[in-house]
């Protein structure tokens, strides 16, 4: 499986998710119909509880693995107000992870074992997070592009059937857009500074605009997880007007930035009122996410140091606050 | 306006952007989730505190220099913050025995210097001691977790708390009188048994021990610096020195 930023899907080879059995509560289904919101402490059909797991774990994940390429420029960001800028938006994703986390707490599992599905490589996170940050541009692109497909992905979820995720999207939505503008601005910083400044920039939108394209998932007809989850409310959108929508909004903010977009084949289409665009190579977002991408093996290394050489941190905690409850006077209530 | 008013300025200035730098490492490697969030704020307030004083240094100095100029143009011999910041911190006990000592330091300092005669070192004092209450807090509260929590954190507290002690005299370092006589800054021997009694405080109460260890040599403040500081600063300047000129 592989989770897209709010998107669920899986790769060639790999089982769907199961589908749904007809034995829906009849409050549940009432509650689609009417365009309701479905609570915790609703009647859940098991099917939409997994699928909801996992695709709000592997949001969280995406979240929380996304603070590594971006983490990886905060000691070399170029002027102290873009290390600020930069450590904020850092901040601010692990912020999105523990709201997420949250969400998918409501569904009956805890933080613990999703991470321990994320180390152990059971869940997935969204592939964009396995590609370098090469040069400072990165960060710009990262921001307008991966930011910016996250937002055209996510913005339908905050009417998502499922309450704490609807909610926790419409928190996320808002500070991804303040990231998103955010990022051009460091693009349209760079294409009119200095020749090599502006090289620096698009040398990035060149590495992550096919990326980013890949961040909606498979084409519609390859995508079997899509229509269950239409038809629960999850996702609103079919992958394929996802990323229209997104190549849409690119265009001409690229032009805004004097930068092109790495596709020949881009050009506006009167009949259809969208652009056209090239085929994406779906070959290479299969690749990356059956692990061969070009960060893989690093993202996961990282995180699981990260929680190992914490452990003896999180068990002290534990122990003190045992300790705490047990002496005299403490509130036993 | 003396040269020594901007070097104090410039002092305190780079403490706080040096130990930004260090803690910006943890964010996406920290315990736990919470903690990342948490390292990154108190990171962002050095940061903050550190532009401000930055800039401050750069007017009380004459030459047009912004804090870009100097925090990214500047070499090792011309920073002028204290060695216990500039060291690595990779191990979460060295980093929260850091935090307890520098954090409660720059609380008894800014209280001090948020009534100065300069009144832009007053309004960055006045601002910075509600943020650096909150890190001596968090550090506060680690510190007994970790010192009172079980006998492998007991052991890797006291260990870091050792390994930062000898650093810690530095920061009472002798300050020109005149600028101590002239209500521009503080009195490092008033702030010594303050910051030195809350910090045996918390060791006390986290079952820990406060060392009796020499200091190390000093010189932070003349830059005479640990070999740590050039890594650390050839990381944080090399873009910015590549493109000498450009803006970000």
């Amino acid at each position: 499986m592989a989770q897209v930023y709010g998107n669920d899907f899986t790769a060639p080879g790999e089982t769907p998710a199961r589908p749904a059995t007809s034995d829906e509560p009849e409050t549940f289904r009432a509650l689609l119909e009417g365009e309701g919101r479905v609570e915790p402490r609703d009647d859940l059909p098991d099917a939409y509880r997994r699928t909801l797991v996992r695709q709000i774990a592997q949001h969280a994940h995406s979240e929380i693995i996304g603070m590594q390429p971006e983490g990886n420029w905060i000691s070399r960001a170029p002027s102290l107000r873009r290390k600020a800028i930069l450590m904020a938006k850092v901040q601010d994703e692990a912020g999105h992870g523990l709201y997420l986390y949250a969400a998918a707490e409501t569904l009956g599992v805890d933080r613990a074992d999703l991470l321990d599905q994320l180390h152990s490589g059971r869940q997935k996170y969204s592939s964009i997070f396995n590609y370098p940050t090469l040069t400072w541009a990165d960060m710009g692109a990262i921001g307008w592009l991966v930011d910016g497909a996250a937002i055209v992905n996510q913005v339908p979820l905050c009417r998502c059937s499922y309450g704490p995720y609807a909610r926790a999207m419409i928190r996320v939505c808002k500070e991804e857009s303040f990231h998103q503008r955010q990022g051009f601005e460091i693009l349209h910083t760079l294409s009119h500074g200095t020749p090599a400044q502006k090289a620096m920039a698009q040398d990035a939108v060149d590495r992550y605009w096919w990326p980013s394209l890949m961040m909606f998932g498979p084409p519609d007809d390859d995508s079997p997880n899509s229509a269950q989850s239409m038809a629960w409310g999850i996702k609103r959108f079919s992958n394929d007007d996802l990323r229209q929508r997104f190549v849409d909004m690119a265009v001409p903010q690229a032009e805004a930035l004097g930068l092109t977009l790495p596709d020949p084949e881009i050009r506006w289409n009167e009949d259809r009122g969208h652009h056209d665009f090239g085929e994406v190579d779906f070959t290479e977002l299969f690749e990356v996410i059956k692990g061969n991408g070009p960060c893989n093996a690093e993202r996961m290394a990282h995180r699981v140091r990260a929680h190992e050489d914490g452990a003896w941190v999180r068990e002290a905690a534990n122990a003190y606050a045992d300790k705490q409850a047990a002496r005299p006077g403490a509130d036993v209530a | 306006m003396t040269n020594a008013h901007a070097d104090y300025v410039l002092g305190l200035a780079d403490d706080a952007l040096v130990s930004a730098q260090r803690m910006g490492w943890w964010i996406s490697r920290a315990p736990q989730l919470e903690e990342d969030v948490a390292l990154a704020n108190i990171g962002l307030d050095q940061l903050g505190q550190a532009r401000t004083l930055l800039a401050h240094a750069g007017s009380l100095e004459g030459e047009g220099r912004g804090e870009d100029d100097l925090a990214y143009f500047r070499d090792e011999r011309d920073f002028r913050n204290v060695k216990l910041v500039e060291r690595p911190q990779t191990d979460f006990a060295v980093t929260m025995a850091r935090l307890l000592v520098f954090a409660t330091w720059q609380a008894e300092l800014y209280a001090v210097l948020a009534h100065s005669s300069d009144p832009t070192l007053a309004g960055v004092a006045g601002k910075a001691v509600k943020e650096v209450a909150y890190h001596v807090d968090h550090a506060r509260q680690w510190v007994l977790r970790l010192g009172d929590g079980t006998d492998e954190s007991h052991l890797r507290m006291q260990v870091a708390v050792d390994a930062e002690w000898p650093f810690v005299e530095e920061l009472f370092g002798a300050v020109d009188p005149a600028l101590v006589a002239d209500g521009i800054a503080a009195d490092p021997t008033v702030l010594r048994p303050a910051v030195l009694g809350r910090v045996g405080r918390v060791l006390g109460e986290a079952t820990l021990t406060v060392p009796h260890l020499a200091p190390a040599v000093a010189g932070g403040r003349e830059g005479l610096h640990t070999e740590h500081l050039g890594f650390l600063l050839a990381e944080m300047q090399h873009l910015s020195r590549s493109h000498p000129g450009a803006s970000w």
